[in-house]
């Protein structure tokens, strides 16, 4: 920690600090920058690209389930020959559609757009570091990310088209083109784009999780952390544990479709042959999927409720209600992700007992998931709220987490779940609680921390409107799925008249289809605020919402090593709003308690005498270090 | 001409509405109100949350209501019972909390919006309510858990002895359905042996499977417990029959099965529902290629003592296609000719 050595009164050493920037140049500066503050804003504007993509296979597969009768020949120019003669979407492309949209949403939006751009960019900025403890394995990071993004965008444009057998891609389908002609080349770059991803994900996680450990500013201790943090590291140990099962998988997967192993292959007849497979179990890839599939939930979710965590208790001028509870939970969420993966497998012939023991464990879960939500709304009770576009968003992610959240209770459970299973109430389930929470906390996190990303403040109004149509219409698009669900309606269905049963809600799926449409063309708006900010934007002051964290500490434009000069130290928790006794309702990390006795609670007045000391202590150090230096 | 025209307008429209909005920041960065925390914007969204809530919970409420009939498919098995009413009960329990949760946090948004002269109180932490909302949800899930599993352990336990067994076999993009004959056994059977005569793979060394036969339809008695014995033949499938709470996957390699009580025949469901036409079906729930949405099998259920006189009246595999014991052994094909012979 040489660096946090050097006093703040030496002028000549903190002019070197800024010195070495002059040396960026722009491939270093915007393309291979180790810097993770760009690292963050490169994952930022390739999650945004890829939410579009996302955002878009949706659009076109919610006009084939909206309007089933629709002539789509306009939509030749991009989709060529998925569209036949008669202007149909050919079904095979509709499984494409799902697959893709899946794929990427879940690892590409929610996960690298997520995870990748608010732990890069908070982590040092919020626990007072410089940068990543590895900046250069950050770089590899994005890169690998990057090139894994290229193979999956690549495997759109073939000509059988990408990897059609649901974002799940259980074998057999995936493994035999035969079964499916997306589970040709499509499926083998999606298989490895997949390990590009893992491998990316990894370097990022152990890079956060020994950064949040080894790099902590003086001061500032675990119990001191900001939920953000928190969130961001346990995530990253979530995913650094579970990505290598998926890896396994996938690479067992690999074995089977190209070198004749069966793994997950028994018993086959297709294409009027016989495979020669025998002995293996398609189960087995289900277990192995969901050992990931489940946590990676968690691993969307757990950093969208961080980061509400803080905006929330920010713009409600109050402490976040129940600090220690919402840590404990999240580490009992933590714990519980890992035991509850085989409640997507109730009825996929598994032994029922195993199913008994997942319905118990997945219970539980809800329990530290009910305590957030308490706690949540306990934060903004007799606060002194301001919706700023980030609150706004929040108060939506606490929204869809309690609705979607409800229907994992039914879910959850076997015996009800025999009917749910695969239907749209689990569409709608897992679109609110995971797709629609995550994705707003991804906004709301955007929104709060622009203006110490570019220094600009995106524009408010139109974030409220971006907030308005996107929260009114997430809910139009995933509410009546619980109908369409309850109704039996089974998912990835390109269309449902062949069975009576089904055959209605024909207005109720044009409704969310016209809602979807609407939503996703709202998002424009977002697009455009956020890339007209970032030039035209407002001045941001260095602390426009007044939050505590030390982020807004650095200039406005934080430059390499965030801060000039030393890294300040941490004296309390980040939560200290509308303190009793204190003249302004915020007291920065930054701030002694010694400097605050008006405010100080009991406990606190105990801990002046000894913040001191130490106070006196470092002086003592740095003294004698510039006395050596000179 | 006229596009382009309708064109230019919309595209002036925006600009306009673009300056507007420009100077109107400008204004109102010049008089420094863009500096206020209580403005019109924050009391809007406020208020929009109060609009929000009751606007679309009344929106919902009623079309919950208004649909009932509608979404909640009818009941065709007696665990369906069982298990419906565990979906009402949790339904009742969540929509409670549901509701209670969207209040608070919609009116709390609303009436603790920022007001220039208030403090907000610091109140960071009361173990007792968090020990008491840790508690109750626990409590709550419990009796939810301890219910479904009573359901889940009855539903998945071994089928009874006299259950009436349908093998249903699900491959790309249809189903086969094979009963077990007078002798209540199905034959074995194998995947190599699988030709386009016998589409289920049937070995016919099996005296078991001299009597089995195919059924365009699956054909079940009311009122007794059947077997599904589910199998795959290609990729995976999923067997679902929704008004019948019934789902179960069906995997290549690895037979599964599922063993249930239907409540009512079809004849009843016509009455029940004024719809002449209606059929039981079975659907496929798990994806399995470009024609997964069209997997569709009917299920007949009828009166027990219409179901043994259908039952007596089918023709085994080999009568119909006495080719396939061709190949036996002597011994075996004799037997089989008993078979192929009796009227």
């Amino acid at each position: 920690m040489a660096v946090a050595n050097v006093s703040a009164h030496d002028a000549a050493s903190t002019h070197d600090e800024h010195d070495h920037e002059h040396h960026d140049n722009f491939i270093t500066k915007y393309i291979f920058s180790t810097d993770h503050k760009m690292i963050a804003k490169q994952y930022l504007v390739s999650g945004i690209f890829w939410a579009f993509i996302g955002g878009f296979l949706s659009v076109l597969f919610r006009l084939q389930l909206g309007f089933p009768d629709m002539d789509m020949s306009f939509l030749r120019p991009i989709l060529g020959g998925w569209i036949d003669a008669s202007g149909k979407l050919d079904p095979t492309f509709y499984l494409a559609l799902v697959t893709m949209h899946g794929t990427i949403m879940v690892f590409f939006v929610l996960t690298a757009g997520l995870s990748g751009t608010f732990s890069n960019f908070l982590i040092p900025l919020q626990i007072g570091a410089r940068d990543m403890a590895s900046g250069f394995m950050n770089m590899l990071s994005y890169w690998f990310f990057f090139i894994s993004g290229v193979i999956m965008f690549a495997s759109l444009f073939l000509e059988k088209g990408p990897a059609g057998g649901g974002w799940v891609v259980y074998p057999p389908l995936s493994a035999l083109e035969q079964a499916i002609p997306g589970s040709g080349l499509g499926m083998t770059l999606w298989l490895t784009a997949m390990v590009f991803f893992i491998a990316s994900s990894l370097m990022g996680g152990i890079n956060y999780i020994s950064t949040v450990i080894n790099l902590r500013t003086k001061g500032m201790s675990f119990s001191r952390l900001p939920l953000t943090i928190w969130a961001f590291f346990l995530t990253a140990v979530i995913g650094l544990l579970s990505f290598p099962v998926l890896f396994s998988a996938a690479l067992l997967l690999v074995f089977d479709r190209s070198f004749g192993t069966s793994f997950y292959l028994s018993d086959i007849y297709i294409g009027g042959e016989a495979l020669p497979n025998t002995g293996g179990s398609a189960v087995l890839y289900q277990h192995l999927f969901w050992f990931l599939g489940h946590p990676e939930v968690y691993i969307v979710l757990l950093p969208a409720l961080g980061i509400t965590s803080e905006v929330i208790a920010t713009n409600s001028r109050k402490p976040i209600f129940g600090y220690k509870a919402m840590i404990i939970s999240m580490l009992g969420i933590t714990i519980l992700s890992f035991v509850v993966w085989a409640h997507h497998m109730f009825v996929s012939g598994m032994n029922p007992f195993l199913g008994s023991i997942f319905m118990f464990l997945t219970l539980i879960i809800a329990v530290p998931s009910a305590v957030k939500v308490f706690n949540y709304l306990t934060t903004l009770w007799r606060g002194n709220l301001r919706f700023t576009p980030g609150m706004l968003f929040s108060i939506g992610l606490v929204s869809f987490f309690i609705s979607g959240g409800l229907t994992g209770i039914f879910l959850g459970n076997s015996a009800i779940d025999i009917q749910l299973h695969d239907t749209y109430f689990v569409v709608a389930h897992f679109h609110l609680v995971m797709g629609a929470a995550s994705f707003f906390g991804m906004l709301a996190g955007v929104y709060h921390w622009f203006p110490k990303m570019f220094g600009r403040m995106m524009d408010d109004k139109l974030g409220y409107v971006h907030f308005w149509l996107t929260f009114v219409g997430v809910y139009l698009v995933f509410f009546p799925m619980h109908y369409i669900g309850i109704a039996g309606f089974p998912r990835r269905y390109y269309s449902w008249t062949n069975f009576s049963f089904a055959d209605m809600y024909t207005d109720l799926n044009m409704f969310v289809s016209v809602a979807a449409i609407v939503t996703f063309f709202a998002q424009f708006i977002f697009v455009f605020n956020f890339f007209y900010s970032m030039y035209k934007g407002r001045k941001a002051s260095a602390n426009p919402w007044q939050s505590n964290t030390l982020e807004w500490t650095t200039p406005v434009e934080p430059g390499h090593g965030n801060w000039p000069g030393e890294i300040p130290t941490v004296y309390r928790w980040p939560y200290d709003y509308s303190k009793p006794g204190s003249e302004a309702d915020f007291i920065p990390q930054t701030v002694p308690l010694s400097a605050t006795p008006e405010s100080n609670l009991p406990h606190e007045a105990k801990l002046v005498q000894l913040e001191k000391e130490i106070m006196e202590e470092d002086e003592a150090m740095l003294v004698g270090n510039e006395s050596k230096e000179s | 001409m006229y596009g382009f025209l309708i064109s230019i307008g919309v595209v002036l429209l925006i600009m306009v509405i673009g300056m507007v909005y420009r100077i109107q920041t400008l204004i109102s960065v010049a008089k420094g109100s863009d500096k206020k925390i209580a403005t019109t914007s924050n009391k809007t969204n406020a208020i929009l949350f109060m609009v929000f809530l009751i606007g679309c919970g009344a929106w919902m409420v009623y079309y919950s209501v208004v649909e009932f009939d509608n979404y909640q498919l009818p009941i065709a098995s007696e665990h369906g019972v069982v298990t419906d009413q565990l979906f009402w009960i949790t339904m009742a329990v969540t929509g409670f909390i549901f509701i209670l949760t969207h209040i608070l946090l919609f009116w709390f948004s609303y009436h603790y919006q920022y007001k220039e002269n208030k403090r907000a109180a610091f109140y960071p932490d009361n173990n007792k309510l968090e020990i008491i909302w840790t508690l109750v949800p626990a409590v709550v899930l419990t009796v939810l858990v301890i219910s479904g599993w009573k359901a889940w352990s009855d539903i998945t336990s071994p089928a009874p002895e006299n259950a009436h067994v349908v093998e249903i076999m699900g491959y790309q993009f249809a189903w086969d359905v094979r009963y077990p004959g007078a002798d209540q056994q199905l034959g074995d059977y194998d995947y190599r042996l699988t030709t386009a005569t016998n589409s289920r793979g049937i070995d016919f060394t099996d005296k078991n499977s001299f009597d089995d036969f195919p059924s365009q339809n699956v054909v079940i008695p009311k009122g007794e417990p059947v077997l599904f014995n589910i199998r795959a033949r290609d990729v995976l499938h999923s067997v679902f029959a929704p008004h019948m709470r019934l789902k179960m996957d069906a995997v290549p390699g690895m037979p599964t099965r599922f063993w249930f009580t239907p409540n009512k025949t079809t004849e009843e469901m016509r009455a029940e529902l004024g719809d002449e036409e209606f059929e039981f079906e079975i659907a496929c729930t798990e994806i399995c290629g470009a024609g997964h949405f069209s997997m569709r099998k009917v299920i007949k259920v009828v009166e027990p003592e219409e179901y043994r006189k259908w039952f007596a009246e089918q023709t085994p595999f080999i009568k119909s296609n006495p080719d396939l014991v061709a190949d036996l052994p002597v011994e075996l094909k004799e037997l089989a000719e008993i078979y192929i012979n009796e009227e």
